[in-house]
């Protein structure tokens, strides 16, 4: 990274924290900016945030298979919180490829009809290959938007893969989307995800198939060991035609507010909490233990792990 | 091993063009050539993209059009991210564009005009060049 003059980073820092008050929409997406970038900014930035705002936002997850409608979905879901005033912000992840580095980011594209629209704030992210470091950073973004007055944080990821998983864990309520017809992914995520859901949306309802994966979604969430959580709620939905959308909306409702009531809001936000911390503890980690390697890197005796045992006592 | 710095673009296509394999072709380019890139789709307003690049905190914005149209609307681009506080970040542009359009569209501030002869090694190396300038005015 490059660095100036400490002058001018003070100057920059103020004018982001300014932005951020005033929710300034470049104020807000250099936050966001500074915090993925792991930059010293980032510390001052996320001190000042009003912790009333992030504790009060509904922070809801909505994953499931590509071509799902998640984005579609997500863009209706906007346009309800809207007509009710709240201002809504969106964190939408998508993958980095492992080789070049580099991501399509194109979740926006159903979203664009609330670009002109100051209260909806929508912000891409891509995973950068992290094994940590991605939770850390989607939760900071969360935090940056609820605290530039966001009351409803919806963060959007396909839910494969661990750091998938992990973002996702990072929410208040989570919703699963599944559509008729992507049976061979469905299969694939039933392991995870089906387990952190506390809502299943059945979207393209109008299709063949669609109450076959009603029926079987409801017998799954039946099946579930007895005295873990509540069962998951199945919704249908038929985003592109904002169809299901109004008693979704209701659900989530309902959910958010036994989770306050029992208390399971306030366990997972700790989890939550917990996790972070482990992933930015990580992440500052990094650096250090990269440059020890590079360091020792002529000497490639003895097994990996013991080196890494090593090379962790002398930290 | 160490982590680069992420070159984050946005590529848009303005107006009621809706040929959108130029765009899309670049955008997969700058992807493999690691870029994160933020797609906006087809049919945008000058001020909806200008809007995507202001939150998505892009260093460079990347337009294509292949209509006729760029005369009107990449400068109207230019002048939608001056009105959102953002006339800084740098923009690009391409597609089926005169050689006699060139030199007023660098006046009217698209900082490089591709047409459809321009080797892609080139645009890709563009687009590294004005978000390394834009990334070093920020810092």
């Amino acid at each position: 990274m490059k660095k100036s003059s400490g002058e001018t980073r003070l100057m920059i820092s103020e004018q982001i924290l300014k932005g951020l008050r005033d929710r300034d929409p470049r104020g807000i997406a250099r936050a966001i900016s500074l915090v993925e970038e792991n930059d010293p900014l980032a510390d001052e930035i996320l001190a000042s945030l009003d912790d009333s705002l992030v504790d009060q936002a509904m922070v809801l997850g909505i994953t499931g298979p590509p071509g799902a409608g998640k984005s579609t979905l997500t863009d209706r879901i906007i346009s309800k919180y809207r007509s009710q005033g709240k201002r809504v912000g969106v964190i939408a992840v998508d993958p980095s490829s492992p080789i070049s580095g580099g991501a399509l980011l194109g979740d926006r594209i159903r979203m664009m009809g609330h670009a002109l629209d100051q209260d909806v704030v929508v912000r891409s992210m891509a995973t950068r290959g992290r094994l940590g470091g991605l939770c850390a950073a989607a939760g900071a973004a969360v935090r940056i938007l609820a605290g530039s007055g966001c009351s409803v944080i919806i963060i959007e990821t396909v839910g494969v893969g661990q750091s998938e998983m992990d973002i996702i864990r990072l929410a208040d309520i989570t919703a699963l989307v599944l559509a008729p017809g992507l049976g061979d992914d469905i299969q694939a995520m039933k392991a995870g995800l089906l387990e952190v859901a506390d809502l299943l949306i059945v979207n393209k309802a109008d299709c063949e198939g669609a109450e076959t994966l009603v029926m079987d979604m409801e017998s799954i969430t039946r099946e579930g060991s007895g005295k873990e959580k509540e069962k998951a709620k199945v919704c249908k939905t038929v985003a592109s035609e904002g169809k299901g959308i109004d008693d979704l909306l209701a659900t989530i409702e309902t959910v958010d507010a036994s989770h306050r009531k029992s208390g399971e809001r306030r366990t997972r936000r700790k989890k939550a909490y917990d996790l972070e911390v482990l992933d930015w503890a990580l992440e500052m980690m990094k650096p250090s233990i990269i440059e020890k390697i590079e360091k020792s890197g002529h000497d490639r005796k003895g097994d990996p792990r013991l080196r890494a045992a090593k090379l962790l006592e002398q930290q | 091993m160490t982590e680069q710095k992420k070159h984050r673009v946005l590529i848009g296509k303005p107006g009621l063009d809706g040929h959108d394999r130029g765009a899309k072709f670049i955008a997969r380019a700058l992807r493999d050539a690691g870029f994160e890139v933020v797609y906006t789709g087809i049919r945008r307003t000058p001020e909806e993209i200008a809007a995507a690049a202001v939150q998505e905190d892009v260093s460079a914005v990347g337009l294509s059009s292949l209509s006729g149209a760029h005369m009107r609307l990449f400068p109207a681009v230019v002048e939608a991210l001056k009105n959102s506080g953002a006339g800084d970040i740098p923009v690009l542009g391409g597609g089926v564009i005169p050689d006699q359009d060139i030199g007023l569209l660098k006046d009217a501030g698209i900082n490089y005009v591709f047409t459809s002869g321009t080797p892609v090694e080139k645009i890709i190396s563009a687009f590294r060049t004005a978000c390394e300038t834009q990334e070093g005015r920020r810092s």
